[in-house]
């Protein structure tokens, strides 16, 4: 019954619009609107013209209350050095497109309602003026050099190499969640290959490397506080993106191409709790590239620590080598054929990442 | 004996013209293989609001889902079926959404629609042309995009859903059946329909640039092109030159996919087994896929520029201010366009010295788009504006422009971009400046050449009300996703729930969806006006607007060939509006100089 009564209802409304319709058009022949050219009866003129300039000043009231209320809300508290550099080309930048943004609006609402059609007026023969339009070339072309001057610096000093002593930490997309591994007290990452792969050797690290024997794979990662931190970016399967939103990293992870971020963290998990007034605060790292179901809960987090914190932190972790004999028993095992061409298999990967 | 000659040749010529008029075409021929352009533009414009109504609706589902994150959606279950389950979206079925929103709209509405539409359509008539170049490549054109159509709407209902990977199907997420549902046949279905799709462009193209090269009637010089003729010219070059690389992107797609070849894919361990492929790299794609990608949105704004110059020219009374700075600034964003595409890839890895370069390439557009944002702004100025419909969304369209345009300064900045790439900072930016501006230049362009289509006019209240209801209704969507995008919200999210970091800002996503729901309710407002105004509209005369260019010389219904009688000869350009001296405010272009003498500027006296 109430299905019927809201059909009912709804094709009424629509019936006793097309009857409004109707009365309209028959108004205006009545009117005699309808004799004149488009656009040169006075109503809708008026109503256009006026609606334009109510749209550019209640529009522009909602457009700065709204601006204002978000402010809080939008701007992320920042925990990295270089985000400082960005944040603050980033808000030039906009007051720079904010100035450009209101006068043209201004003057196109603004002629729009004062240059509206009227009987007796002509409009003014204006081709062309070429010293006009150099000047309004030569105005942005100026401004957009002294912005592409100011990205690029920025941009060079932050993909500048990371400094020798940066911590080194392996973050690495799967689907649907990261995973991290330490280089250990060697400071060097073993050899992974993700043919190596199992259910518990989820980065294929090759155990016939020395070097992966210290290494170490925690639930959440920690940084310290004031040093460089270095992360080398990988994917074994589909595409994702290492997103650290306070700290404004965001880089790919690629299958088969390894990449890199590097940052110096300027705030401590705890130095931001106090800061926020939310005891629970933790930094997150996210996902922004599209990889699937899970893409939306790829959920990380990242602790920054006091540097004296983190070397404690440090020496608490035992290597996955230690925690897991079985799989590195399964690598000296093999014969030893298939450890030799592994071996070459793997250093041909390490030179890769390098680059 | 050459008089004789000339007599009989004469007389076939008029056989041949009263075989024209008085030959009925079957309804096939007339309607459905038709070659004639104005009918192929109607195609692809009818093929263009379906597919607009059809990827509006998609994200009406995907911001209901953002909306109210934690509703359930029963009423949904009738038409999604095994999509949604206990009230609640599948996930993979919500990247579907976003996937099948992004390829329709930039694809099948905003580039066969709108270019389909209009380069069809006034191509021919504003240069006095019978008919494009080749009437059947232009026919087939439409029934191969019409193909792609088919295959494409097909792969919505398929069981494990249309392709899923965002409408830019990077690999290895879309090579890889493993990685989502939608990689399986939906993303084979896409692949088809896109390569289809490619050639039916590829056809439209050279139809174009061929039919505006050589077809131009007696007098028309390039100069004297009006705006839109060149716009739709630059169009089909930067179509012609970069879609046959999105072709071999795909191509090299269909192979990794179904011939086992490692083009994309390397070192990839999916779903419990180690693959086979090494050597090949997902970036290739990337890059591939943005030569075509970038030039692609300005192969949707360009005509979009056009349409636009033409309606604010004739409704604000006034030339075009700074015609060849139109066209030269229309050049540079064409020639710029193909120079890059890498700014979309500034944190895939790629080389930071690529990144400056790329940097410093995007943010030179900036210069030519102010160019024309100056130029639409100074022909208002001291105008006599006609407030018609077509201008209404004119001016929506250069408001929308700025807005989103100016963004596009800060995401070119490349260390920018590291904080805002692939957030709700880029949706905004993209929806305004290329889909809701594009679609603002299809709607004035579709409510100022209705006359000329049907014979008949669109009712201007309802025009009005449909502009207004529109216009507001995608600042309230777009404007408030740039605080969710600074924020850092990433695109593409199921829900933000999970992340503390994202667990503000509900109700400005409510109210974005509520805003996403009344904006696409007004398009039926338009579908009415369309439908109707077609068979109960009131008759258009053979020049409503006043305007000059040459499809108002035709008569109310130009018939096949356009002209009953001979083609006008052109003498002027197409803006000479209010012309100081003349006695009414406009000149057509097809009349001489010898008879306006009361307003020939000193320069044009030797013209007469």
């Amino acid at each position: 019954m109430i299905t019927i009564a809201i059909g009912l209802s709804i094709i009424l409304l629509f019936v006793i619009l097309f009857l409004l319709f109707r009365i309209g058009t028959l108004a205006s022949i009545f009117r005699g609107s309808s004799q004149r050219a488009v656009g040169t009866t006075k109503t809708s003129n008026r109503v256009n013209s006026t609606l334009f300039l109510l749209f550019l000043v209640i529009g522009g009231a909602a457009f700065i209350w709204s601006f204002a209320d978000a402010w809080d809300d939008m701007n992320l508290p920042l925990a990295s050095v270089h985000g400082a550099w960005t944040d603050n080309l980033f808000w030039t930048t906009m007051i720079v497109i904010g100035i450009v943004f209101v006068i043209t609006q201004i003057l196109l609402f603004v002629y729009s309602y004062k240059y509206q059609h009227k009987d007796d007026k002509r409009a003014y023969y204006y081709p062309h003026n070429n010293k006009l339009e150099i000047v309004w070339t030569m105005i942005p072309a100026v401004v957009m050099a002294l912005l592409v001057f100011g990205g690029w610096k920025t941009w060079t000093k932050i993909t500048s190499a990371a400094p020798e002593d940066a911590v080194v930490i392996e973050v690495m997309g799967k689907q649907f969640n990261w995973m991290v591994r330490y280089p250990g007290a060697d400071g060097k990452l073993g050899v992974a290959k993700h043919t190596l792969i199992d259910a518990t050797n989820e980065f294929g690290i090759d155990f016939t490397d020395q070097n992966a024997m210290d290494d170490f794979m925690p639930m959440e990662i920690h940084v310290p506080k004031g040093q460089p931190v270095l992360f080398k970016i990988r994917s074994r399967d589909v595409i994702h993106s290492v997103f650290l939103p306070h700290f404004r990293v965001k880089m790919d992870a690629v299958p088969g191409m390894p990449t890199k971020f590097w940052f110096v963290p300027s705030k401590t998990t705890d130095e931001m709790r106090s800061e926020t007034g939310n005891p629970d605060f933790k930094y997150e790292l996210a996902c922004t590239e599209i990889c699937g179901r899970g893409h939306f809960a790829m959920r990380y987090i990242l602790v920054v620590d006091e540097p004296e914190d983190y070397e404690a932190w440090l020496a608490k972790q035992t290597p996955f080598a230690e925690q897991n004999p079985e799989v590195v028993a399964k690598f000296s095992s093999s014969s030893q054929q298939v450890v030799a061409e592994n071996k070459t298999e793997g250093k041909a990967e390490e030179v890769k990442s390098e680059l | 004996m050459s008089s004789t000659d000339i007599s009989i040749h004469k007389d076939v010529h008029h056989a041949h013209d009263e075989h024209d008029h008085h030959h009925d075409q079957n309804f096939i021929e007339k309607y459905i293989f038709s070659q004639d352009h104005k009918v192929i533009a109607k195609q692809f414009l009818f093929g263009g609001i379906f597919w607009a109504f059809i990827g509006g609706f998609l994200s009406i589902i995907f911001r209901l889902q953002l909306g109210w994150p934690e509703a359930t959606f029963t009423f949904l279950e009738p038409i999604l079926g095994g999509w949604i389950e206990n009230g609640k979206l599948d996930p993979e079925f919500y990247l579907a959404l976003v996937t099948m929103h992004g390829t329709i709209m930039v694809f099948f509405v905003l580039t066969a629609g709108l270019s389909g539409t209009f380069a069809n359509f006034l191509i021919p008539l504003q240069i006095g042309a019978r008919d494009m170049a080749s009437g059947f490549m232009n026919m087939l054109s439409f029934w191969i995009f019409f193909l792609a159509s088919v295959i494409m709407f097909w792969s919505l209902f398929l069981e494990t859903g249309p392709a899923g990977g965002g409408w830019t199907v990077y690999p290895p997420l879309s090579a890889l059946p493993q990685a989502i549902k939608g990689s399986a046949s939906g993303m084979t279905m896409w692949l088809i329909s896109m390569a289809l799709f490619i050639v039916s462009q590829l056809l439209a193209g050279v139809n174009y640039i061929t039919t505006i090269i050589n077809l131009r009637t007696k007098g028309m010089s390039m100069t004297k092109l009006p705006l839109t003729v060149w716009a739709l010219f630059f169009t089909a070059i930067l179509g012609l030159l970069s879609f046959p690389v999105l072709f071999s992107a795909a191509l090299l797609l269909i192979f990794d996919r179904s011939f086992g070849t490692s083009f994309y894919l390397s070192d990839i361990y999916i779903a419990g087994e180690a693959l086979t492929n090494t050597g090949g790299s997902p970036i290739l794609f990337q890059h591939l896929f943005w030569f075509l990608g970038h030039p692609e949105v300005y192969i949707v704004i360009l005509p979009a520029f056009g349409l636009v110059s033409e309606v604010i020219a004739t409704n604000s009374r006034k030339p075009i201010f700074g015609y060849r700075a139109m066209i030269g600034s229309m050049i540079g964003i064409a020639v710029l366009s193909f120079v890059v595409w890498a700014h979309h890839m500034f944190v895939t890895g790629m080389n930071p010295f690529l990144g400056s370069v790329f940097m410093f390439l995007t943010l030179i557009i900036a210069v030519p788009s102010a160019v024309k944002v100056f130029n639409w702004i100074a022909t208002l100025w001291r105008g006599n504006i006609r407030f018609s419909t077509g201008m209404l969304f004119a001016i929506g369209f250069v408001s929308l422009f700025i807005s989103g345009g100016l963004t596009g300064i800060i995401l070119g900045n490349s260390a920018l971009d590291i904080q805002l790439h692939d957030t709700y900072f880029v949706v905004a930016h993209f929806h305004l400046v290329m889909g809701a501006a594009a679609f603002f230049g299809m709607f004035c362009g579709v409510y100022h050449w209705f006359p000329k289509m049907f014979g008949r006019m669109m009712d201007e209240k309802l025009g009005a009300v449909h502009f207004w209801a529109t216009f507001i209704a995608v600042y309230l969507v777009f404007m408030p996703m740039h605080y969710i995008g600074i924020a850092g919200f990433p695109r593409r999210y199921y829900n933000w729930t999970g992340f503390e970091t994202f667990n503000i800002f509900t109700d400005l996503n409510t109210f974005i969806s509520l805003a996403a729901i009344i904006g696409f309710t007004a398009q039926f407002i338009f579908l009415f006006n369309f439908l109707y105004s077609i068979f109960k509209g009131r008759r258009a005369t053979e020049n409503p607007w006043h305007s000059n260019t040459l499809e108002w010389t035709t008569p109310v219904l130009p018939g096949h060939g356009n002209w009953p009688g001979e083609i006008p000869t052109v003498y002027r350009w197409p803006y000479d509006y209010s012309k100081p001296g003349a006695p009414e405010d406009f000149i057509p272009q097809h009349v001489p100089f010898s008879a306006t003498q009361s307003s020939n500027l000193p320069n044009e006296k030797d013209l007469e």
